[in-house]
């Protein structure tokens, strides 16, 4: 092939998925979604809880069949294939370990159903071991191993399959606060490394956005937002997305919704000089709460709702916490650091949007 | 003080209940010693002749032999058809479904006298001669559900990710379940067959109707007893059969105790 002379041409989507439905009963948790996932990306699906990016997961691996839709992988229609037909491998939530194998057998598993000889099997189930970081566990039990290591193992069973495509069901949701955040720098290493495709689930923001090259925001079935973390962050491009991925003010102006995120509203002295290009509005601190690198303020506006802003606590003492209760203040935020936002119509109206 | 007396009230009510499940047992065993012919307590002498008698009577060893037999084929009959109606009714959802895993449990639950009757009405209307293969079909009606039962439980057990990731991994259906369901389920199996042998080595209601003229073991005892000349011999036997179904119960429990899913 040679495109030298000519546009460049676009690698072809390692997973594209085209008008994907399915219903349980009568709840429906695909509600058209189309997607395209690039080959060597780490992709991660964003969502609460019944919103379709678990079923979909399982829709790409083959355990669920689609009502309507197809499902392509590097540009081969699976749709009908069942999931052993297909070069995608899966880390289940529950890690699901073969409790009647020790840990080797389990890696080898795959391999062994491929026919790989014995020692290639050993070869490769020893470097997937020690790419996980549990060299010489082999002999072990999964019933003699911890959370975190019985998770090292579900990679490393799927990963010496050597698959395109990785998909990883909330494989971190049963691990401790700082084990998770270790296995976070950890999987995207290991991706880095095998540059293999990673389609991730979560419902974690911030798992979220620390390891995926791209991100699709998952509510009721149906994708809100695909982009980069920056992107999602910066620029939501709906109320839904503005609440879900860390904290957003709603804030009517002109005629128009905007999200502003709280480490850009600053907060004023009423007497000093104001910026003429900033939105302004006066108010009142009615709430401080000192979150350590940060300290968080909610502001009663003088014509009606409320915004929160925070600050760095850069220096030592620079701010001590009562410091700004019951202060007036002036809000200010530049324009162009809002973003217009399509306000669901049941939700208009409301300043202030909050979520974990 | 209360706490303590109703903990000694407690342990009091099990040693009672113990011994009057146990002390039985424990007597026949001892009188499987006694040295005379007739029962007296205390005992007089202790002696171990009745063991040698017993195992030198043709009548004792051509029963335990029929018994052996008996409880063998009829295990693995109901390893075979107990686990297959455990996989098919756990499986597979279909019409049904419910009625046929209570139909496939109630021979258990039947009195064994209405089993009896109905096989032999069965085998007098086919033609069947009473003997060997009618009894094991006796024993095999009640054996399959100890196996379906067992089986069926344990693949409640198994985690259906584990089927996900196996198919995940690469394997076809049959890989699956020879590498993966099978061992997983292979202890339930082997307690199943167990329970089902010891279950089928004492019977004695349904073997009376399916019998004929030989005698299994649990048999040949009840007519010993009944012509009450052999007591000594009686109980040296029984202490066997003791022993014979204590053994494999006793390796059932461990293995479903200890091979769960962990």
């Amino acid at each position: 092939m040679d495109h030298a002379q000519g546009e460049p041409q676009p690698p072809p989507a390692a997973i594209r998925l085209t008008g994907l439905r399915k219903r349980f009963g009568d709840t429906v948790a695909l509600d058209g979604v189309d997607l395209a996932i690039r080959a060597g990306e780490f992709f991660t699906m964003l969502g609460p809880s019944g919103s379709g990016k678990t079923t979909m997961l399982r829709v790409i691996a083959g355990f669920e069949q689609p009502d309507a839709g197809t499902v392509e992988l590097h540009g081969e229609d699976v749709t009908q294939r069942p999931p052993y037909l297909r070069d995608v491998n899966t880390v289940f939530q529950d890690y699901a370990l073969f409790p009647h194998m020790d840990v080797q057998d389990n890696v080898e598993y795959g391999l062994r159903i491929r026919k790989v000889d014995r020692s290639r099997r050993r070869e490769r189930a020893a470097a997937a071991l020690e790419l996980v970081g549990l060299a010489g566990l082999g002999s072990r039990k999964p019933s003699e191993l911890s959370g975190g290591q019985r998770q090292r193992v579900a990679l490393a069973r799927a990963i010496v399959n050597e698959p395109s495509v990785l998909l990883l069901d909330e494989p971190l949701g049963a691990l401790d606060l700082k084990l998770r955040q270790g296995m976070q720098v950890e999987l995207k290493r290991i991706q880095r490394d095998v540059g293999i495709t990673f389609v991730y689930v979560t419902h974690d923001q911030e798992e979220a956005l620390t390891m995926s090259d791209r991100v699709a925001v998952f509510n009721r079935g149906q994708i809100e937002q695909v982009g980069s973390p920056v992107e999602i962050y910066d620029r939501p491009t709906t109320e839904f997305v503005a609440g879900f991925v860390g904290v957003s003010n709603l804030v009517s102006h002109g005629g128009q919704t905007y999200a502003i995120r709280p480490e850009r509203v600053q907060l004023l002295d009423p007497t000093g000089v104001a910026p003429t290009s900033a939105v302004l509005s006066r108010g009142t601190v009615t709430d401080t709460v000192f979150l350590g690198v940060l300290t968080r303020y909610t502001v009663a506006l003088d014509d009606g709702g409320s915004l929160v802003a925070v600050r760095p606590n850069l220096e030592r003492g620079s701010l001590s916490e009562s410091d700004l209760r019951g202060q007036a203040v002036i809000a200010a935020w530049q324009l162009d650091q809002a973003t217009d936002i399509e306000m669901s119509a049941d939700l208009a109206g409301e300043h202030v949007e909050e979520s974990a | 003080m209360e706490l303590r007396l109703s903990r000694v009230v407690l342990r009091l009510w099990v040693a009672a209940v113990l011994l009057f499940l146990f002390v039985p047992i424990a007597l026949v065993i001892l009188y499987a010693f006694n040295d005379s012919r007739i029962e007296t307590w205390p005992i007089a002498h202790y002696s171990t002749k009745w063991f040698s008698v017993a195992w030198h009577d043709p009548e004792v060893r051509s029963s335990l032999w029929l018994s052996f037999k008996a409880g063998l084929f009829a295990s693995a009959i109901a390893v075979v058809l107990g686990s297959a109606a455990a996989f098919g009714v756990h499986k597979y959802r279909f019409f049904g479904r419910e009625a046929v895993s209570l139909l496939l449990v109630l021979p258990l639950a039947l009195p064994g006298i209405i089993t009896g009757i109905a096989l032999k009405s069965t085998f007098d209307y086919a033609g069947i001669d009473l003997s060997l293969l009618t009894i094991i079909i006796g024993h095999a009606t009640f054996c399959i559900v100890v196996v379906y039962n067992n089986v069926v439980a344990r693949l409640r057990r198994v985690s259906g990710s584990l089927l996900e990731a196996s198919a995940d991994l690469g394997a076809k259906p049959w890989q699956t379940f020879r590498y993966v369901t099978l061992p997983s389920i292979s202890t339930a199996v082997v307690s199943g067959a167990l329970l089902a042998f010891a279950l089928s080595f004492d019977e004695v209601i349904v073997t009376t109707f399916t019998a004929g003229a030989q005698n299994t073991l649990p048999l040949w005892i009840f007519g010993a007893i009944r012509l009450g000349q052999q007591l000594p011999e009686v109980n040296v036997v029984v202490v066997g059969v003791l022993i014979l179904t204590v053994i494999p119960v006793a390796i059932a429990v461990r293995l479903t105790g200890r091979a769960g899913i962990r």
